[in-house]
Parts: C-alpha cells; sequence; structure tokens
C-alpha cells in the first residue's frame, strides 16, 4: 500500500519535473550539468510569519551551489529545508516542491532523505562519544552490517582527517582542535555515502588555514557528491562554488554562475551586497 | 548635606554587608554544628555491634541496629526499582516530546507532589498498601518513599536533558536518527552523569524521611523476612530510641543519627565530585 503511493507518487512528480524543465521563471543559467534538486516556488513559514517567498532553483549534480546574501534572509532556512530539519521545528510550515532526482521530498519517508542529503552544521558538533563511533554512528542507526572498520577509514580519508587521527581512534571526538572536530563531522556526514552535502556555514568558527583544508575537501568531494553551502564569507563563495545564489529578505534575487555572479551580477541589489555596500 | 550623605550610604552599605554576612555564616555554621554534635554524641557510642547486632530487648544495654540499617536499604532498593523509572521516563517526556501546555500542566504538578508533605504521602501509600492487606509490610514503606522520588528524579532528569545542547540532536537527526534513536543513543548518553547523580540525590534526600515510613514500613525489632513483614529502618529507629526513656537507647540513636548522615553526605559528595569532573572533562 504504502509503496504504491510512492510509487505514484514519483511518477506524478516525474511529469510534473518533466513539464517544468522549459519553465521560463525558473534559473535558466546551468550548464548541461544534471539537475539534483529542482525548487519550485517554495514558501516558508515559522507560524504566521513567512520566511521564504517563492524561490525557485536548480541545484545541479557535481557542483557545489553556494548560498550567500545578509543575516536573517532566509538562507540558512532554504538549506534546512532541503533535508526537512526544519521539520524539528514546531509551528512550521513548507509550501511547494522540492524534489530530488524527480522525487519529491515532502512525501518522503524522513529517514531515508536523510539518508541521501547529509548536513554540516555552522559548530562543530561532535557527539560525546569516540572519533570511531561518531563516524560509526550513522552507518549504525541505519543497520548497517559489514566492515565498520573500513567504511570509517573511508570515511575519514574523505574528509582528509584520517592521518591526523589514526591513531587515536579511540579517543574523545572533543580531544580534537575545531577544525578537526568540523572535519569529523563531515567524515561522519560522509559515512552513509550521501547524494548531497548541506554545509550550513561550515567554516564560520574556524580560522583560515582550516577553512582552505575544507574548501579542498570540498573541491574532491565534487567527484561524488553535490553540495549546496551557505556562508557569509564572499571569498568563500567566490573560490569554492560552481554557481552562487544570492537572497534578500527570504526571495532569491540572483541566480547564475559564480564567475558570472561575482563579475556581472544583473540585478543592482546582487551588486551593492557583492561590492559589499550593505550585508 | 552631600557629606551627611556620604556618611549615611557608607554605614548602610556597612550595615548590609554585614547581615548578610551573618546570615551567610548562620548557614554554614548550623550545618557544622549538627555535625560536631552528632560525632561527639554518636562517635562515642558507635561500635562494631551496632552494625552487626539487632536490638536487644528492653532493659538490656548493647545490641545494634543491623536490622534497621538493612531495612533502611531494602527500602531505598524499592523506591528506586519503583520511582526511578517512572521519573526518568516522564524527565525524558517533559524534556524532549511534550507539547507545551501540557509541560507546563505536568512540570507544574510535579513541583507540586514535590511540596507535599511527606507525612500525607505515608497516609496515600497507608490507603494505598497497608489498608486492602490489613498490615504494614517493607512494600509499603518501598511505595511511600518511590512516590517521593519521582517528582525529584522527574525534574532533575528534565534539567540535564535540556542541557544538552540542540545541535547534538540536530547532528543526529540530519544523519537519519529517528526521534527516539537520537534521544536513546546521544542524547542520554551525553546527560547519564547528571541524570544518574539525580537519582543518587533523590534517593539520598528519601533516605533520611521517618513520618512516611510511621504507617507504611512501620518498624520491627527483628530481622524483617520478607517484603510484606514490617520492617525496622533507621529513621524510625532514631524517632523511636530518641523519645525513649532509656539513656542506652539515646545513645544508639546519636549513632543511628551519625550513621544515617554520613550515608546521606557520602552519597552527595560522591555525586557532586562525579558531576564535576565529568563537567570539567566535557568543557575540555
Amino acid at each position: 500500500m504504502a509503496s504504491a503511493t510512492h510509487g505514484k507518487n514519483a511518477f506524478a512528480a516525474n511529469i510534473a519535473a518533466a513539464m517544468r524543465v522549459s519553465d521560463p521563471t525558473s534559473a535558466g543559467t546551468q550548464k548541461e550539468a544534471r539537475v539534483r534538486f529542482q525548487i519550485s516556488d517554495l514558501n516558508f513559514y515559522y507560524g504566521p510569519k513567512q520566511a521564504l517567498f517563492g524561490l525557485n532553483l536548480k541545484i545541479p549534480k557535481n557542483h557545489v551551489t553556494a548560498l550567500i546574501g545578509p543575516s536573517g534572509c532566509g538562507k540558512s532556512t532554504f538549506l534546512r529545508t532541503l533535508n526537512r530539519m526544519n521539520d524539528i521545528i514546531r509551528n512550521t510550515r513548507v509550501e511547494g516542491e522540492i524534489l530530488l532526482d524527480g522525487q519529491d521530498i515532502l512525501q518522503m519517508d524522513v529517514v531515508r532523505l536523510r539518508r541521501r542529503v547529509g548536513m554540516v552544521f555552522q559548530r562543530p558538533n561532535p557527539f560525546p562519544k569516540s572519533i570511531y563511533d561518531n563516524v560509526a554512528y550513522g552507518l549504525r542507526i541505519n543497520g548497517f552490517k559489514g566492515r565498520l572498520d573500513d567504511l570509517v577509514e573511508h570515511s575519514l580519508r574523505r574528509a582528509a582527517l584520517w592521518e591526523e587521527v589514526k591513531d587515536y581512534l579511540k579517543k574523545s571526538a572533543f580531544a580534537l582542535s575545531g577544525g578537526q572536530q568540523q572535519r569529523l563531522c563531515i567524515a561522519r556526514a560522509l559515512a552513509v555515502d550521501p547524494e548531497v552535502l548541506l554545509l550550513d556555514e561550515p567554516c564560520s568558527a574556524l580560522d583560515p588555514v582550516t577553512t582552505a583544508k575544507i574548501e579542498e575537501l570540498m573541491f574532491h568531494l565534487k567527484d561524488s557528491c553535490t553540495m549546496a553551502i551557505v556562508t557569509h564569507n564572499m571569498q568563500q563563495a567566490a573560490r569554492a562554488s560552481d554557481f552562487t545564489a544570492f537572497m534578500l529578505d527570504g526571495k532569491l534575487i540572483e541566480h547564475s554562475e559564480t564567475s558570472k555572479l561575482f563579475t556581472t551580477p544583473t540585478d543592482p541589489r546582487t551588486e551593492a551586497y557583492i561590492t559589499g555596500r550593505f550585508g | 548635606m552631600s557629606r551627611l550623605r556620604l556618611a549615611w550610604r557608607k554605614s548602610l552599605n556597612a550595615v548590609m554587608l554585614s547581615l548578610t554576612g551573618v546570615a551567610a555564616f548562620a548557614v554554614v555554621s548550623i550545618l557544622f554544628l549538627i555535625l560536631g554534635y552528632l560525632l561527639y554524641n554518636g562517635g562515642k557510642s558507635l561500635n562494631w555491634d551496632f552494625f552487626t547486632k539487632l536490638p536487644k530487648p528492653v532493659g538490656e544495654t548493647g545490641g545494634g541496629m543491623a536490622n534497621a540499617i538493612t531495612g533502611s536499604l531494602k527500602l531505598l532498593l524499592l523506591a528506586a526499582v519503583m520511582g526511578l523509572p517512572v521519573g526518568l521516563m516522564a524527565g525524558i517526556y517533559l524534556a524532549e516530546f511534550g507539547s507545551k501546555t501540557f509541560s507546563f500542566v505536568i512540570r507544574y504538578t510535579t513541583d507540586l507532589l514535590n511540596g507535599v508533605p511527606s507525612i500525607v504521602i505515608g497516609i496515600f501509600a497507608y490507603s494505598l498498601v497497608v489498608l486492602p492487606v490489613k498490615h504494614f509490610s517493607t512494600f509499603a514503606g518501598g511505595v511511600a518513599l518511590a512516590i517521593m522520588v519521582i517528582p525529584i528524579t522527574v525534574r532533575s532528569t528534565e534539567e540535564f536533558l535540556r542541557s544538552v545542547p540542540g545541535s547534538l540532536r540536530e547532528g543526529a537527526m540530519a544523519l537519519g536518527a529517528s526521534k527516539w534513536r537520537t534521544i536513546a543513543t546521544v542524547v542520554l548518553p551525553a546527560a547519564s552523569g547528571g541524570i544518574l547523580t539525580g537519582m543518587l540525590l533523590a534517593l539520598a534526600r528519601v533516605a533520611g524521611e521517618t513520618a512516611p515510613l510511621l504507617f507504611t514500613a512501620f518498624s520491627n525489632r527483628f530481622w524483617s523476612s520478607s517484603w510484606s513483614q514490617p520492617t525496622a529502618s533507621l529513621p524510625v529507629m532514631i524517632y523511636t530510641y530518641a523519645i525513649a526513656p532509656y539513656d542506652d537507647w539515646h545513645r544508639q540513636a546519636w549513632a543511628a543519627g551519625l550513621v544515617l548522615l554520613m550515608l546521606v553526605l557520602l552519597a552527595n559528595l560522591g555525586c557532586r565530585l562525579a558531576l564535576s569532573r565529568q563537567g570539567a572533562a566535557r568543557s575540555v
């Protein structure tokens, strides 16, 4: 019964997705890259207060999309709708459609969605467990049967942390430095092999050297992962992303290739923001 | 004029400072007076017999309170088995699940229950457990103490769960953990030290309760043979022995008071030490 409804929804969603390809309102600046996330007419409410207004956006596969904008413009809220983290907050409401590979995530089982769409938060939030157990957490709760050791090592390598911690796997994750903790959180998210990684200002609490490490890591992860990153740091957006979306007061103002958005923005508000006249 | 005002302000300051200081000193000295007095009186009457022997019949000197010590431990065990799980679960509900209004009601009720005089809780347990079977029992005493343990455990569990940062919950949920999974595998382990401490403190608090035991567990001059038999307990023995007209009984009441206080104090200190050490480890 459940799978029948699911299949029906997926079918309807595919049709909807096919029809929306020629939609002129959505940003049409992507290269030939395939779309991972397709967001249409997304509205979001905290209680009576509307936080996102009619967002239309495509997030292309195996690229990094940066979300920039002044504080409170809704970029974190938007990022958190993509793996439905806002479900945790009471009195919130989503309208519109978010398709992940053509499937509507609002109809999807939230646990399965979050396995496919991992998240890294602003402040490193390792669990009060050992380094090993932190990375293995996602695998264990998802009932992974197999050689944990190999996957833990593989994930730590992908997060460029293995060499630094391989002799201390049983030590508490709190013993690591802030930058190491953040890479541990990335490793933890990568362990379940997500298709998308959402990064919510992952470097705001880190020093420049560590930030550079994480940006490099993002570059290498592109092969296997689609990423969306919220950042307050415009240099970071310019350096690390392929596409950039500029948001203001809950609305998407401009979305295009990063090189284009930062050199020849079409909207005067985008220009004002990236040249530092507000925000 | 302004000089006068300055002098007035300074003297007022001095008076208030000394008043608060004296009150603070009084608080500390009360504990030390009790401790010192108990140590002096209880210490000289405490001996090995006290821990190993049964009470002697009236008129004979000597004997001990082995049955009361075991009785108190049995009562605490019952209170722990019945009260702690309920308190823990309710605390988890309050901290993690409850809706705003419903939580408020539960929290408020819990605080009220915590404030109910212990003798009233004794009456409640009496009519609930003792009256139907028409005799006092260890079990009835355990029920009374369990009812007292619950509200303390609920509130301390809730506090410690709330102090776990929300980012940990988000981290677990972002990995696809369900709410219950998140609580069981991340939140509870992170708060476990505090929760256990709260539980021990709750038990230490009811260990000294006398009133609810008077007409539930009653007392017993011999070994209590089963959970359905009345049992002696340290607080009730202190009460009985202290109001008796025999010097030797007074001596034993002091000793019992010392033993009880030491048990409670040790549990208290141990908990706080463990908690502060855990707090220090977490902040590294």
